[in-house]
């Protein structure tokens, strides 16, 4: 992984002293010759949210699968707390999963369930009991005990599968696509409650999912993973601020791209020539760029602010409004510039206006701070 | 949507009445009072009688149900493993051909098992002293190995449409394969057992052909009585004896039908 | 500590009755009881029938000490192919088991079709009336049609009573009865997968259709026929494959004009005691069946890919 931004991180815990709780090292997965894991290193510290994201068939499951023991890498190694696990069975762990679908017992109730992981510790009835209790609590479903899963709904089950993996207090809960089956507004609720339970318990949560919101929301970090490689591991402000790659860039948010080449380099300013934008754009970046090194410069639409008239600046495009999406609390312009290539800003809509003050074919000049915006390098 | 094509209505009530009208006019005839099958003389239950005082035949009846309920018991542990083998281990030695030995025997006429299993028997004997002639372990044999291919069938059709992860779960929550067999896997399949186990019993209750080639002296079984009898003829005593079948099985599938129904209630209650 | 024991497990494992022993048993048990009396087939087939028990020779004999003779005898296939009964018998089997399957297809998939088309809480009741019967003794199953189709039977007598006939048909003991009977027992086996296939479809293909101008009877011969063929074959292959080889239905629904495989393979063996000869019909009957069966097997992995 290539890190261009140099970390003058609010919290870092990339550069922690502790033995991570979870350490990934080299692990490479196949399946016959396609490779669903490629030689991921990753360390995951106590206490952390982590997020593994991506799209579907990234190698993201797969990797969590490998964490939970039910498939075993096909090179590399994997320590949990120190220890090398690569070839513990699941049931050695001092892991327990959330599945996708939930995976409850069906013949079991949901009291039944909970107890199940305790009951393979052969623990006294008394402190089953209590403990069964005490996660009904937790996740407040005390009241559905003794139902059966198939009595129950996509919520409650949810909140069952979370009970059962905690039950067992174990040093990592995995958590694949924990709200994948959840509706909209449940979903934005059950977020905040995982978050709580995870920072009242302490315990290690690694999280997978596909949904970028879910995974900014929740996350102390996130793994952003693309065809079975690390694209960035970061903070989920500083993926978003500073993505380290184009992919990254795309995947998370959207972004506007400049193609172009270092034109100069000098204290801590970038300056960029790109075709593309037809004109110059002044960036800040720390690290040192060579002339003529080929760049992309990455522009967030909410950092772009407009004036309704050409001016000529740098930093600044000339254009003219094509298309406008409305969303209700902002609003997306796509503006042509000279160059014929399209570029995204948003707008909050502040006044509640039939008229808004910026419409179709007008022109306009997009500006932005060169502290705004990024360097991308690959 | 069925509603809009009354052709396709009709047709399949048709086919249900082609189904049923043989068995609804075995049950009718076995309380004929007349010996001709065809001609009504009247309501009687003497063929029931005589059904009952018909030692060779309750006897027969007697080593049916024995064969039949053991054959059953064997055939779903077998038929079992071997489902959990073709679901399960897709990568172990013997997969394949475990595949195919497990399928043709849904299919291969009666008259070649029978007679094939039969020269297994003359052979073995030969050369192993075992099994001594011919009689209830033959026939035990043959059947399982038959019986075994249905229960396969059932089995594996439960299993492959199993959530996977269920069982991942109980793993992960510390149980070992086995106990994760016995407590997850186990409870999950049973109706399949349950319905495996009724089929190979049926199928070993039913079996002349096989049973014919590898019976012996004193282990004559049901069908083969059955089947002497009906060779001569239309016998009313055997129509008595289809109508208790009848109403064993459809006893066995009403009570089955009022406990799922009951059990649906039960859970639409509570939900 | 964890780590010691996985690893060890992992070595362990051939070792371990688990795996290995789950395929292992029923395994051996079927090559068993269910290949290698093949072989014996095979074996007698090429050996010469004797008046004594067992009724046939050995081909492989001690002479005198050490001195073994082998000697093969394919005079039973040079009777089966010469023979017009065999070769009678076998297009008699094939006649009956293709006409017979073709008919449970004509029967089956309306039947089918239509069970699946109907609403929900009726398909587990139609579907255990299929099933239903073949809980029932198969035995008394064909022995009901005796009762109707004999010369005073039921069929007879109400079709005389309707006027429709003025004497009875003769219907027992003909081929014509065979099929009744062929039909009637292996429809639930035609009926029960294509069922299966036909529950598993798309419907939103169906709506697709219909949106794009189809009517229903073309949506279904686009549409639901072509989809539901690997359906078709399988059930058909069940049907096929076992009738080459009945002899219960041929024996009491049949007349002297019936000849199949089966019925011949039964009178040889426990009505001539000709053990080598059954066994050359059986391997002949065996050779016969492999390509429908291994039609079936293609179409049977076809359905069951489609379903993961």
């Amino acid at each position: 992984m290539n890190q261009i931004h140099s970390a003058t991180q609010e919290q870092s815990w990339a550069t922690s002293e502790e033995e991570p709780i979870v350490r990934i090292e080299n692990v490479t997965k196949t399946f016959g010759s396609t490779y669903a894991v490629d030689d991921i290193s990753l360390n995951i510290h106590r206490g952390e949210f982590f997020s593994l994201l991506g799209a579907s068939g990234c190698g993201k499951t797969t990797l969590l699968r490998m964490l939970g023991g039910f498939e075993t890498p096909t090179s590399g190694r994997i320590y949990i707390d120190g220890q090398d696990v690569t070839h513990v069975p699941p049931y050695l762990r001092p892991i327990n999963m959330m599945f996708q679908s939930y995976a409850l017992f069906p013949h079991m109730t949901v009291a039944q369930n909970i107890a199940y992981g305790l009951k393979q510790e052969r623990m006294p009835d008394v402190v089953i009991r209590e403990r069964v209790a005490e996660m009904l609590a937790l996740v407040q479903i005390e009241k559905l005990a003794t139902r059966k899963p198939h009595q129950l709904s996509g919520g409650q089950r949810q909140r069952v599968a979370l009970a059962r993996a905690l039950a067992k207090h174990p040093k990592i809960l995995l958590l694949d696509e924990p709200l994948g089956a959840l509706d909209k507004k449940l979903r934005e609720r059950t977020q905040f409650e995982l978050v709580n339970i995870q920072e009242r318990l302490g315990i290690t949560f690694i999280t997978v999912t596909h949904d970028q919101e879910e995974a900014m929301t929740m996350s102390s970090r996130i793994a952003l993973i693309n065809e079975g490689r690390i694209e960035q591991v970061d903070s989920p402000r500083r993926i978003y601020e500073f993505p380290a790659t184009r992919y990254a860039a795309n995947f998370i948010g959207t972004v506007n791209l400049f193609n172009g080449y270092v034109v100069s380099h000098e204290n801590d300013m970038v300056l960029i020539h790109s075709d593309e934008a037809g004109a110059d754009i002044l960036v800040h970046h720390s690290q040192l760029l060579t002339p003529d090194m080929e760049v992309t410069v990455a522009i967030r639409p909410e950092k772009i602010t407009v004036r309704d008239h050409f001016i000529d600046e740098p930093n600044s495009l000339n254009g003219i409004i094509k298309e406008i999406a409305y969303l209700g609390d902002v609003s997306i312009y796509h503006v042509e510039l000279v160059t014929g290539k399209r570029v995204l800003f948003t707008q909050p809509n502040v006044l509640a206006l039939a008229e808004q003050p910026l419409t179709w074919e007008q022109e306009v000049s997009l500006t932005w701070s060169a502290y705004s915006c990024g360097v991308l390098t690959q | 949507m069925l509603k809009r094509y009354p052709l396709l209505i009709a047709l399949l009530v048709l086919g249900y009445a082609f189904l049923y009208l043989p068995i609804i006019s075995l049950v009718v005839y076995s309380f004929n009072e007349s010996r001709l099958v065809t001609v009504w003389g009247g309501f009687s239950t003497k063929w029931y009688v005589e059904l009952f005082q018909n030692g060779p035949l309750l006897r027969a009846a007697g080593l049916s149900i024995k064969i039949a309920a053991i054959n059953a018991t064997i055939a779903v542990v077998l038929g079992t493993l071997s489902a959990l083998a073709l679901v399960r281990f897709r990568r172990s030695r013997g997969h394949a051909s475990l595949g195919v030995m497990s399928a043709a025997p849904l299919v291969m006429p009666e008259v070649i098992v029978g007679l094939s299993l039969l020269l297994l028997f003359v052979a073995m004997e030969d050369l192993l002293g075992w099994p001594k002639g011919r009689g209830q372990i033959t026939i035990l044999i043959a059947h399982i190995t038959f019986s075994m291919a249905y229960v396969t069938v059932i089995v594996q059709s439960r299993l492959s449409h199993m959530d996977k992860s269920i069982e991942e779960a109980a793993l992960d929550l510390g149980a070992r394969p086995i106990k994760v067999f016995f407590t997850i896997t186990l409870p999950m399949i049973l109706p399949a057992l349950g319905a495996g186990w009724l089929l190979a019993f049926t199928l070993s209750m039913d079996d002349l052909v096989i049973a014919s080639f590898v019976s012996g002296p004193g282990s004559t079984t049901l069908p083969m009585v059955v089947y002497s009898s009906v060779r001569l003829g239309v016998n009313p005593q055997i129509n008595a004896l289809a109508t208790i079948i009848i109403a064993v099985v459809a006893l066995a599938v009403l009570i089955a039908a009022i406990s799922m129904y009951r059990q649906e209630l039960k859970n639409q209650r509570k939900a | 500590m964890m780590n010691i024991i996985g690893r060890l497990q992992q070595r362990l494992q051939p070792l371990v009755p688990g795996k290995g022993l789950i395929t292992a048993l029923p395994w051996f048990w079927l090559a068993l009881f269910f290949v290698l009396p093949f072989l014996f087939v095979l074996k007698i087939s090429l050996s010469e029938p004797q008046l004594m028990q067992p009724p046939y020779q050995d081909w492989i004999r001690e002479v005198e000490d050490g001195l073994v003779t082998i000697t093969l005898n394919f005079g039973n296939y040079m009777m089966l192919w010469e023979d017009d009964l065999y070769r009678g018998a076998l297009w008699g089997s094939f006649k009956v088991a293709s006409i017979s399957t073709l008919i449970c297809i004509l029967i089956g998939y309306p039947m089918a079709y239509a069970i699946s088309l109907a609403p929900q809480y009726m398909r587990m009741p139609l579907l255990m009336l299929i099933i239903l019967p073949f809980w029932t003794s198969f035995l008394l199953r064909v022995y009901a049609w005796i009762g109707i189709l004999k010369d005073n039977g039921l069929l007879n007598q109400v079709l005389m009573n309707l006027g429709i006939i003025n004497e009875p048909l003769q219907i027992l003991h003909t081929n014509i009865a065979v099929y009744i009977g062929v039909v009637y027992t292996y429809l639930p086996f035609f009926v029960l997968p294509l069922y299966a296939t036909l529950i598993r479809l798309d419907n939103t293909l169906l709506e697709a259709a219909a949106d794009l101008g189809a009517r229903p009877l073309k949506q279904f011969i686009s549409i639901t026929l072509p989809q539901s063929f690997a359906g078709i074959v399988a059930g058909s292959m069940l049907v096929f494959l076992p009738v080459m080889g009945e002899f219960v239905i041929p024996d009491l629904l049949g007349g002297p004009d019936t000849l199949m495989l089966g019925k011949l393979m039964w009178t040889e063996f426990f009505s001539n005691k000709d053990w080598p000869l059954a066994s050359s019909l059986a391997s002949v009957l065996l050779v016969v069946l492999v390509i429908p069966f291994v039609i079936m097997r293609h179409y049977e992995q076809k359905l069951a890919d489609r379903e993961q």
